[in-house]
């Protein structure tokens, strides 16, 4: 790594920053006392779980706080040795986009959806540098366009944001930071809603950018996987607070805090599981499924998406199948057709001695109960106007368990998951995100299913919580002895978890094989390719469980 | 385990247990409060006042209010605050009972077209046509072919209010029924019917409630617009509508004739959408959580 110790005037230099919560919540402060800096040609990255006052401090540093809610009660921020804490608003409107940039974590809404990305890009310009000629500026936007290697720049200008893929349009947007030439920019997490692949390509950028630039970066991210590979600086934070920060060698290495040490040991690694005699007869088989989108352009052009291309695979009594794969490539549309949420087009799903893709409605809800479902967002898959309790019962109630045998059941299911009883009296909303998809587990659970299919269950939560759920799946799996297909794109997390695994690329199921073996020699090109993005690869350390 | 013994209380009852859940619902105190005594006031308008609403008193006629006539005396010499009162009988019942059954038909169709494409490529072009009417004009129609009695005014009204209520409810159903907790539940195997009242319905009534509240005061006001176009009750009869467009022609001489009414319709809406606003705090228990949270 490249830190240039003889850089004496940090670009950003923030010293004993203190954020003030309003009265009444669990802190005083959103941050407290924070300081670091960020030097010319330097990622800083500031790691931590939600709620650590990361995002805060870089809304502190484009002075961009709620200011009815929060509000900077001591320290200073200098950006070039100006202090912006003292900045008014109007010099504040000059430094933003001028001298500091933010490039946000969801690119599709933060871009205006009914404006070509090149008039975007220009926009800046045309704000900030009202003197610069039409032709210059046009000249501008294509060299950004070239520097943040979109393709074909002369043709792409001219395309609005939902015709290009999620990571064209991060680069987007990180043209219009660089715009300007700002000596700091601000990442919020800006690769957290890509695929691993694309992850790898916008790092890799940021990086070369910054030498060309001469810029600094403040990269935001909950990943330390991103820490291994791009920084230069660290700082990790907790409840507001930081609790270690050094270069990224000792950091990792040789934490010096426990908490550090925690979050480092709960990043997934590659680990494999011990290989499993197979079974005489699959608990379920699903043969040349297909699903086709079909849709119709405003010009009458037809297009098709083949969301499902020929998928055939089987998942033993007891077994785990992972599916990995990145965004749009078919995996939750694979778990919709086996819930029947989507009707497949062709193909059987071949479980208990019926073919579910054939099944009558009344059919289909008898064995609804058999197969369950974990959804990838603990937030939104529970009804938030009904308790825990309720919706736990539900279904087991409604399929003809007594309600009181399903409460006591559901109560046993809250204990076995790690939640008290009296859970079941509570809302969704008093529940942390880890304590919500736990709630979800045992309302899947309470069905008593012989398949449980898991889609991105622990992809919304933080990396400690998320080693909690994933051991809380696998002892669960021990005890009751459920077959599951556990959807990630997360390949550290597949090999923690899966017996088996299937790539999936483009609605084809590429290769099916055993964990270990798929990774270690994967046959296709495309494993290969996701293997090498994984982030971290300073981190991973291969090993038999 | 209490859970299957005793279902967790539903929003009102918990309230009317808890003295302290009473202090925290201001709103549905003040305006279910008031819209009480409204109602109580009405309904009890023979025992409130000895005067009779329909007797004519030629030398009486346009006085100022005074103790004798309390809310002085319109352009036939009526006691207009015995007329305010027994008027408010009929304004109400008219208001409360058409925003109960558009909301009601409403929802039922709305429901209905959210879920099912058949039922809403059909239902949602009647609903477009309704809509194309002016609903005036729709519900003088329907009074005068069927003549005007109470359920006929009630239902005309109610008519022309129907289409938005669908459109409101199709609307809501069509986001929420994508929402992950409903596919869940659908995936417990839960049957439509259920999946629509339990896990879809409750997320339909705060902007429902708004919506409601709306309709009672609109469908007032036209109650008083037929009566004034001349198909609604006939004019002889007490109701704010009626009283209002009586008073029109003499508004200048005698504002109270006007004024009384006017208030009292006025607070009836205030009255409807407090109370409205209070439900909507009730019903989610996000936002309750909020109203907790905020000292």
């Amino acid at each position: 790594m490249t830190a240039p110790a003889a850089a004496p005037d940090p670009i950003l230099e923030v010293r004993d920053l203190t954020v003030s919560l309003p009265g009444g919540l669990d802190r005083a402060n959103a941050v407290e006392g924070l300081g670091f800096d960020v030097h010319r040609r330097q990622i800083v990255c500031l790691v931590g779980e939600s709620g650590s006052g990361k995002s805060v401090t870089a809304a502190a540093v484009m002075q961009l706080l709620p200011r009815r809610v929060l509000r900077v009660t001591g320290g200073t921020i200098r950006l070039e040795g100006r202090d912006l804490t003292a900045a008014g608003a109007a010099q504040m409107c000059r430094l933003r986009g001028n001298r500091m940039a933010m490039v946000f974590q969801e690119p599709l809404t933060a871009l205006n959806p009914v404006m070509r990305i090149g008039t975007q890009i220009a926009e800046v310009l045309r704000i900030h540098r009202p003197d610069m000629a039409a032709a210059e500026v046009e000249a501008r936007v294509l060299a950004l366009m070239e520097d943040v290697r979109l393709p074909d720049p002369a043709a792409l200008r001219r395309v609005y944001p939902h015709q290009i893929s999620g990571g064209q349009r991060q680069r987007v947007m990180i043209a219009m930071a660089l715009a300007l030439e700002p000596a700091l920019i601000i990442a919020d997490e800006p690769t957290t809603a890509l695929d691993v692949t694309t992850q790898a390509q916008i790092l890799r950028l940021f990086r070369d950018l910054l030498t060309h630039h001469d810029s600094g970066v403040l990269l935001i991210t909950h990943d330390f996987g991103v820490v291994a590979d791009v920084a230069d600086h660290v700082v990790v934070m907790r409840h507001g607070r930081m609790v270690e920060s050094g270069p990224p060698g000792q950091v990792l290495t040789r934490p010096s805090h426990p908490y550090t040490r925690m979050l480092i040991d709960a990043v997934p690694r590659f680990r494999f599981r011990a290989a499993v005699p197979a079974a005489a007869a699959p608990a379920l088989q699903v043969s040349n499924l297909q699903l086709t989108y079909r849709s119709r352009s405003f010009t009458g052009k037809k297009r098709e998406t083949h969301a499902l291309d020929d998928v055939s695979f089987t998942i033993d009594p007891g077994e785990t199948l992972g599916i990995v794969g990145e965004s749009g490539s078919g995996k939750t549309t694979l778990a919709r057709c086996l819930l029947r949420f989507e009707m497949p087009d062709s193909g059987q799903i071949r479980f208990g001695g019926r073919d579910l893709a054939a099944a009558s409605r009344r059919d289909l809800r008898d064995h609804r109960r058999r197969i369950q479902m974990v959804f990838q967002d603990p937030y939104k898959s529970l009804n938030p106007r009904r308790h825990v309790g309720q919706s736990l019962v539900e279904g087991p109630v409604h399929h003809g368990v007594p309600k009181r045998e399903a409460a006591e059941r559901a109560a046993g299911l809250l204990e076995m998951v790690g939640l008290g009883g009296d859970a079941m009296r509570r809302f969704p909303h008093e529940f942390s995100g880890g304590q919500r998809q736990r709630i979800c587990i045992a309302r899947a659970l309470a069905m008593e299913p012989e398949i449980i299919v898991a889609d991105e269950p622990v992809s919304a939560l933080d990396v400690s919580v998320q080693a909690q759920v994933l051991e809380l799946f696998e002892e669960l799996r021990r005890r009751i002895g459920f077959s599951m297909l556990f959807i990630t794109h997360d390949l550290r997390i597949a090999s923690n978890i899966c017996d088996r695994v299937g790539v999936m690329h483009r609605g084809r199921l590429v290769e099916i094989g055993r964990t270990e073996d798929i990774f270690r020699n994967p046959g296709h090109a495309y494993t290969r390719e996701l293997l090498a993005a994984v982030p971290g690869g300073a981190l991973g350390t291969a090993g038999e469980r | 385990m209490a859970l299957a013994s005793a279902p967790p209380p539903s929003p009102a009852r918990r309230l009317l247990a808890t003295g302290a859940g009473l202090a925290r619902s201001r709103t549905l105190v003040i305006g279910g409060g008031l819209l009480l005594l409204l109602v109580l006031l009405s309904l009890c308008a023979s025992w409130v006042t000895a005067t009779d609403p329909l007797q004519i008193r030629p030398r009486a006629r346009l006085r100022a209010p005074d103790w004798t006539y309390l809310f002085g005396t319109d352009s036939l010499g009526r006691d207009v605050f015995s007329r305010v009162l027994h008027g408010g009988q009929v304004s109400l019942m008219v208001g409360l009972l058409s925003a109960a059954l558009a909301a009601a038909v409403g929802t039922a169709v709305g429901l209905l077209a959210g879920i099912s494409r058949l039922v809403d490529a059909v239902v949602m072009r009647v609903v477009d046509g309704l809509m194309a009417i002016p609903s005036l004009l729709l519900a003088v129609a329907i009074v005068s072919l069927v003549g005007p009695n109470l359920l006929s005014i009630v239902s005309a009204i109610a008519i022309a209010e129907v289409p938005r209520v669908t459109r409101l409810v199709r609307g809501v159903v069509l986001t929420v029924r994508e929402e992950p907790y409903v596919r869940a539940a659908e995936g417990l195997g839960i049957p439509t019917p259920l999946l629509l009242v339990r896990h879809i319905l409750p997320s339909c009534i705060a902007p429902l409630v708004v919506q409601t509240t709306h309709m009672i005061a609109a469908a007032i006001l036209a109650e008083a617009v037929l009566g004034f176009l001349g198909v609604g009750f006939p004019p002889e009869l007490p109701t704010w509508g009626n009283i209002l467009a009586e008073g029109r022609p003499v508004f200048q001489r005698a504002p109270w004739t006007i004024v009384f009414p006017g208030l009292f319709l006025g607070a009836t809406v205030l009255a409807v959408n407090i109370l409205g606003d209070g439900l909507r705090d009730r019903l989610d228990p996000r936002l309750a959580r909020t109203v907790k949270a905020t000292p």
